[in-house]
This record gives structure tokens, C-alpha cells and sequence, in this order.
């Protein structure tokens, strides 16, 4: 694991040698995020958002396990236990103010994350399994959050769970049984409140564990950089800490400013307002929304308006929304470039902007209602969605010629830092 | 074959969900309700500060009583507050006594010694009760119409405190032509639908009686009812706040003084040239 220049745990105190040599955890620790672990020394602000995300899961988890305290899940007093907390638990409004918006940021720090490794090519051997371990972290929080979004036992949480779980109906034979596995019955009652309370629980912790194993993979070939090389000496490193905690503190600090001005200043504004409303299942809303961060999703499953190959609309519709997360587990063999870094492929580069923008777009129109123009907009938007991954970028990323690659990090960042910032002579790829 | 897997499911995509883009749909009736619909009216509200920014400002303690006054002797007669306590009327500067004394004008339910249903005075613990026993009683009272508990209200409807005001202020005898309203309704644009069961509550100047000689207008009412409601959907608006002052000033300094010992770390790696 990592680089022979890695430093070595050196236990100082007589305490220090007798937990080495029983429970290395110290020892584990300092390899992990400390001084043993030497790290790409140009990684930019973007590379801070994955200590971001476990800063994000620990204060769910925390908030979480605080609410659970004072949240009921039985159907008839869950809104109201929520509301309980709200105005009668001493700080309880800071603490769910934290968890709901902290889910928002949570799946905001992510997406961020997630862009990141696609834009320097983070999916590429040898770091494949660190982005489908990724994935898997990120479908377990899309679990996880609808889940959390029922036990308000509002309004949309209500429909939303009746709309989500009857996606599954769409499945030929086995359909309207998966959905009434989910709910525990025909319809959301108390059997799926109580069962979505026991997962919400249980998943966030089963994200701890896959995160563990996302890094765990992650310290066998190192961090990627934005240039995409790999790491040759000693000279493109510097240890994580104290270099890296150094950096993340403030990027952590910054992140918290944010998180607060919106719990604090606008804590509702990600949210519906519907939700303020107790579940009532003899009336629908007139406009079932999930929260901003499935819209992109939603789109997608909306886009399918018609019948096709002898398979009903609403089929294909679902099959697509789970297609479109599942096709990025191919991702790093749908990818056929040498250079990983979208700094040096000056196609692939404006495709992924423009894939940005689609994705933005898609949001945009998964929030409106099924009206037009947004059905065909969405429509336009998920044809790009799937030609990108599956068909233009296979191509593209074949006969696309790079631009001239630096000879190593450290001589990256001589360019950038170095006397008078002049480039160095640039050595071309291979 | 990956790629040409990837290629064919992507074709299969791509060529259906474009066949349902060009496919010809037929136009949406047009709703009349959408177009006759309006947004809220824009209120400066002293709970949202400077700028109505909503990062400073506090309640005005003067217009949360009035507020209060207006709900219970115009809305009371149909609304329940029920998430809200009477203790909780301290926060509108009310004093026990005082607190006591409104508590001791409603009734809430209660087992007597014999262990018969009965009623008693309500204390400052309890919560306000309900006007209705239960939806149906509601609806048998209110031509079918059920009147929503308000304590969430400014929570529960986008840019709630101005949407209450707008819709208390928004009633109108000038329904468009083409527009179909029953008799039981009124005509209200800020309403979703448009026709609301809900009779003008407020009225005329007057209607309600004003101790501290704010002008006793039907708008002043409405604003001031909108922001009691505006307290009632999220008591603890102002020490949100003044938390959230302290919290990112002290951020603010932390960031600073981790940015501070981030370029002395890294000074040896970013000289600058
Ligand atoms: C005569 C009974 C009555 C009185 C008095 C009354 N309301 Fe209503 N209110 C209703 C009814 C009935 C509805 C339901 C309307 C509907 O669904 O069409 C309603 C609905 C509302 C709504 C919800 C509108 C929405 O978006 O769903 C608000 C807000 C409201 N009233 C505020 C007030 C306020 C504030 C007052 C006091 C100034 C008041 N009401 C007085 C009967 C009343
Ligand atoms: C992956 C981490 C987590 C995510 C993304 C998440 C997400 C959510 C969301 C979106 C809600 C609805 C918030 C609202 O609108 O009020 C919620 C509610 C809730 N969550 Fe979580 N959660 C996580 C972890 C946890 C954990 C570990 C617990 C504790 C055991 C927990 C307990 C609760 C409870 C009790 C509620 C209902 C009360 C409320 O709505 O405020 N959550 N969660």
C-alpha cells in the first residue's frame, strides 16, 4: 500500500508502543490521513469534496440519532412528534434544521465530488473500484434519503412514497408484489413508516462501511491529481497531514459557513412547502415534487412518453432512471482514452460541459410539472444523457487527439508556482 | 463487447425517447385558473430585517398582539392553532397573569370524577383546542369546506407570510368573464384554484378595535394576522437567528485562522516566483 517514501509510524510514548503492538489503530490512522500517506501535492479546492461528504454523513448520523430520540414513527403522531421536536425539545430545531438541510448539502457535496472524478478521469484504471464503490454509496443515500423524507409523514412524504415505491408496479408479474413488499401493504401506512424508520437507521451506517472500503481502495494506488499522472517520486508528494488537514480544515470551514447561512437564514428553502402539511391520503397534491436532488432522475423517468417495442411508456421510463445511474458502473471501460485528465482532452473537455449543463437542465425540468415545454425539453436532454455515456463519448474518447501531457506533477506545479511561472517545455504524451 | 453492448441499450434510449419527443401530443387545454392565478403580494417584514434579507430582525412585539387579537376574534371562530400553547403566548410579551386570564376563555376536554367526558377551563399548558371536533363536523358547518388549522399555515404554502396577507387582501367582486364560480365560493386569484369557501374574513376598517392606535384597516389587519402566523408556524424564528450571527462569526474567525496556518504549511511548496 502506498509509496516506499511513505512515512513511518514511529510510536513516540511507552502508551504509543504497548497500543501498537496490541491494536494498531494509531498506526492505521496515521497511514490513513496522516503523515503515512503522501498525496499528489497539487490537488485543487475540488479534491476537498470527499473529506467533505464523511464530514456531511457524520453530522446526519449525529443529527440522526438525536432526532430518533424524539421521533415516533406510528402514523398518527409522527408529523406532530416532528413538529414536537420542532418547538418543545430544547435545540430540537436546530438539529432537525441540520439534518434536513444537511441532506440537501450532503447530496450537493457529492454531486460536486462525483463531477470532479469525472472531469480528471478518477473512474480510470487503476481506480475503478474506488468510483463503483462511490456509486454504491451514492444509491444507498438515495435510499436512505427518500426514506428519511417519509418519516415527516407530510404531505409529499405521504405521496411521495406512494408515487417511488409504484414505479416498481411498472415491472411485468412481479411489480405490484415488490411494491407491496416495500410498503407492507397496498398503500403507505404504518407498516412502511415503521420499516422506512428502520432502514433510515440502518442504511447511513452501512454507508460508513462502504466508505470505509471506498478508501481503503482509494490508498492502493493513491489520490488522483488534476493533471491525471501518476505519482513517479517523491517530488510529487506531500504527506496528507499536515499539508492536507491544513487545507481541508478550511475548506471544511468554508463548507460550514454555507451549511449555516442556509439552517439558519433559510432552512425551508430547499424543502417543500407541502411538507408542512400532515399526510392526508384522500387528497392529492396538485404537484408531487421529490426533493431537488432526485429532479435530474425524475426527468428522465418522466421523459418516456410512449409506448415502444410492445413495452408500455411507464416500463421504459423506470428502466431508464435505473439505467442511468447503473450505466456509470461501465464508465471506466465505456472510456477508451489513455490521458485521464480533462485539462489534456480538449474534446472530452467540452463534452463535459456540456454534459454539466444537460444534467442542470434536466434538474431544472424534473422540478416543473408534466407540462411543455419541460416533458420535451426533458426528452431532448435525456436523448444527451444516454448518446453521451453510451455512444459519443466510447467514440470520442477513441480517436480524440490530447494535448501534450506535463512530465510529472512536480513539474506541473513548477509551471504554476515556479520562477516567473514560465511553462516548462511540455513533453508530449507518452 | 462492453461498448458494443453500451451502444446498442444507448441506441434503444436515445431512438425511443426521441420518438416521444417528435411524437405529436395534443395541446394542453389551457387553464384559465393558471392565468387568472396570482403571486404573492412583496411585504417588508420587520422579522426579515434589512433588506428583507432575513438574516437580521426580530418580531415587533405590538403587531404580534395585534395579531393575535385579530386571530381570535376574526379566524378563531373557524381556525384552530392547535400546535400552539397558550404558555407559548409569552413570546408575544404576555404576561402569566395575562396568560392565564386567555387560557380561562376556552374550554378543552376533560374526564370528570365520575369518569364521564366533560369539559374544563383550559391553563397555560394546554394547547389551543380545535374549533371542530373532526373533519366532517367541519365541512357539516362550513358548506362543505374545511378550514385548515393555521398554526403551520406560513409554512405550508410558498412564501407563506406574504401569502396570507395576499389572500386576506385579495378578494374580489370583479370575477372575469368566462370564469365559472359557484355561489358558495369567492373570487380570490391568490387562492390555488381560485374560488375559495372561505367568506372575506376581514371585512371592513373598524371590525376589529385597536388599543395601542395603529390605524384599524382591513390591511393592517391582514399583516398583522400574517405575521402572528408567521410566529405561529415557526416560534423559534428570532433565536434562529441570533444563533446563526454567533455561529458564522465564529466560523468566520476559525476559517481565518486555519486559512493563516494553511500558507504557512504550504509556503515552502507555493512560493510564489
Ligand atoms: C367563516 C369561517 C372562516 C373564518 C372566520 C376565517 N376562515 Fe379562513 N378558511 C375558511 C375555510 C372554509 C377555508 C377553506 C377554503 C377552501 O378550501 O376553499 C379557509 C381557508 C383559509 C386559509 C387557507 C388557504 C389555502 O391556501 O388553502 C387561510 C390561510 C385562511 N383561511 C386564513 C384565515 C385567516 C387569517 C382568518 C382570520 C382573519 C380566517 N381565515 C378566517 C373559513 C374561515
Ligand atoms: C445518509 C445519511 C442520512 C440522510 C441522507 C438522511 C436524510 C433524511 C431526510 C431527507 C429526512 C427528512 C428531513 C425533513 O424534511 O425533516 C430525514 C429525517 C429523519 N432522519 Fe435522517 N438521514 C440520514 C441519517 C440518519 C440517521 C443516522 C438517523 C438516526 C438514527 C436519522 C434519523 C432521522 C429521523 C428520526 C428523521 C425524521 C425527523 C425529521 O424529519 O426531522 N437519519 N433524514
Amino acid at each position: 500500500m502506498s509509496f516506499p517514501w511513505a512515512k513511518q509510524y514511529q510510536p513516540t510514548s511507552a502508551v504509543g508502543k504497548w497500543m501498537d503492538e496490541r491494536l494498531p489503530l494509531p498506526r492505521f490512522i496515521f497511514g490513513a490521513l496522516g503523515p503515512g500517506y503522501p498525496t499528489p501535492k497539487n490537488l485543487n479546492a475540488f479534491y476537498n469534496f470527499g473529506v467533505l461528504a464523511g464530514v456531511a454523513l457524520v453530522i446526519q448520523i449525529i443529527t440522526g440519532v438525536v432526532l430518533a430520540m424524539h421521533f415516533a414513527a406510528d402514523t398518527r403522531v409522527a408529523f406532530d412528534s416532528v413538529e414536537h421536536i420542532m418547538r418543545d425539545v430544547n435545540g430540537g430545531w436546530m438539529i432537525r434544521y441540520m439534518h434536513a438541510v444537511g441532506a440537501s448539502f450532503f447530496f450537493g457535496v457529492v454531486y460536486i465530488h462525483i463531477f470532479r472524478g469525472l472531469y480528471y478521469g478518477s473512474y480510470k484504471p487503476p481506480r475503478e473500484m474506488i468510483w463503483m464503490l462511490g456509486l454504491v454509496i451514492f444509491l444507498l443515500m438515495m435510499a436512505t434519503a427518500f426514506m428519511g423524507y417519509v418519516l415527516v409523514w407530510g404531505q409529499m412524504s405521504f405521496w411521495g412514497a406512494q408515487v417511488i415505491t409504484g414505479l416498481f408496479s411498472a415491472f411485468p408479474v412481479v411489480g405490484t408484489h415488490i411494491q407491496t413488499l416495500l410498503l407492507g401493504g397496498y398503500s403507505p401506512d404504518n407498516a412502511t413508516l415503521n420499516r422506512f424508520f428502520s432502514l433510515h437507521y440502518l442504511l447511513p451506517f452501512v454507508i460508513f462501511g462502504v466508505i470505509v472500503l471506498h478508501v481503503w481502495a482509494l490508498h492502493i494506488p493513491g489520490s488522483n491529481n488534476p493533471t491525471g499522472l501518476d505519482v513517479k517520486t517523491e517530488a510529487d508528494t506531500v504527506p496528507f497531514h499536515p499539508y492536507y488537514t491544513a487545507k481541508d480544515f478550511v475548506g471544511l470551514g468554508i463548507y460550514l459557513i454555507v451549511f449555516s447561512a442556509f439552517v439558519f437564514f433559510m432552512p425551508n428553502s430547499l424543502g417543500e412547502p407541502d411538507n408542512y402539511i400532515p399526510a392526508n391520503p384522500l387528497s392529492t397534491p396538485a404537484h408531487i415534487v421529490p426533493e431537488w436532488y432526485f429532479w435530474p432522475f425524475y426527468a428522465i423517468l418522466r421523459a418516456f412518453t410512449t409506448d415502444f417495442l410492445g413495452v408500455p411508456a411507464k416500463l421504459w421510463g423506470v428502466l431508464a432512471m435505473f439505467a442511468s445511474i447503473l450505466l456509470l458502473f461501465l464508465l471506466p471501460w465505456l472510456d477508451q482514452s489513455p490521458v485521464r485528465s480533462n485539462n489534456y482532452r480538449p474534446v472530452s473537455r467540452i463534452l463535459f460541459w456540456v454534459f454539466v449543463a444537460v444534467g442542470l437542465l434536466l434538474g431544472v425540468c424534473g422540478g416543473k410539472p408534466a407540462e411543455e415545454p419541460w416533458v420535451r425539453l426533458s426528452q431532448i436532454l435525456t436523448a444527451y444523457y444516454f448518446a453521451h455515456f453510451l455512444i459519443i463519448l466510447p467514440i470520442v474518447s477513441k480517436l480524440e487527439k490530447t494535448k501534450p501531457l506535463p512530465g510529472s506533477i512536480s513539474e506541473a506545479v513548477l509551471a504554476k508556482y515556479g520562477k516567473g511561472g514560465a511553462a516548462p517545455v511540455a513533453q508530449p504524451a507518452e | 463487447m462492453i461498448r458494443l453492448g453500451a451502444l446498442a441499450v444507448g441506441l434503444l434510449f436515445v431512438i425511443n425517447v426521441l420518438w416521444g419527443a417528435i411524437a405529436p401530443r395534443e395541446d394542453a387545454a389551457p387553464d384559465m385558473a393558471k392565468q387568472l392565478h396570482k403571486h404573492p403580494k412583496h411585504v417588508e417584514w420587520t422579522h426579515n430585517g434589512p433588506g428583507n434579507l432575513g438574516i437580521f430582525g426580530t418580531f415587533d412585539r405590538g403587531q404580534l398582539q395585534r395579531g393575535f387579537q385579530v386571530y381570535k376574534e376574526v379566524c378563531s371562530a373557524c381556525h384552530s392553532i392547535n400546535r400552539v400553547a397558550f404558555r407559548n403566548l409569552a413570546d408575544l410579551g404576555f404576561s402569566e397573569a395575562q396568560i392565564k386570564a386567555i387560557a380561562a376563555e376556552y374550554e378543552v376536554a376533560a374526564i370528570d370524577a365520575n369518569g364521564e367526558p366533560t369539559t374544563r377551563k383550559a391553563t397555560p399548558a394546554d394547547k389551543f383546542p380545535l374549533v371542530y371536533a373532526n373533519e366532517a363536523a367541519a365541512r357539516a358547518a362550513q358548506n362543505g369546506a374545511n378550514p385548515p388549522d393555521l398554526s403551520l399555515m406560513t409554512k405550508a404554502r410558498p412564501d407563506g407570510t406574504n401569502y396570507v396577507y395576499s389572500l386576506l387582501t385579495g378578494y374580489s367582486d370583479d370575477v372575469p368573464k368566462g370564469w365559472t364560480k359557484p355561489d358558495t365560493s369567492y373570487y380570490n386569484p391568490y387562492f390555488h384554484s381560485i374560488n375559495i369557501a372561505m367568506p372575506p374574513p376581514l371585512s371592513a376598517d373598524g371590525q376589529v378595535t385597536y388599543s395601542d392606535g395603529t390605524p384599524a384597516t382591513v390591511d393592517q389587519y391582514a399583516k398583522d394576522v400574517a405575521v402572528f402566523l408567521t410566529w405561529t408556524a415557526e416560534p423559534k424564528l428570532e433565536n434562529r437567528k441570533e444563533t446563526g450571527v454567533a455561529a458564522i462569526l465564529f466560523l468566520i474567525i476559525m476559517t481565518g485562522l486555519g486559512y493563516l496556518s494553511y500558507r504557512k504549511v504550504w509556503a515552502d511548496i507555493k512560493k510564489p516566483a
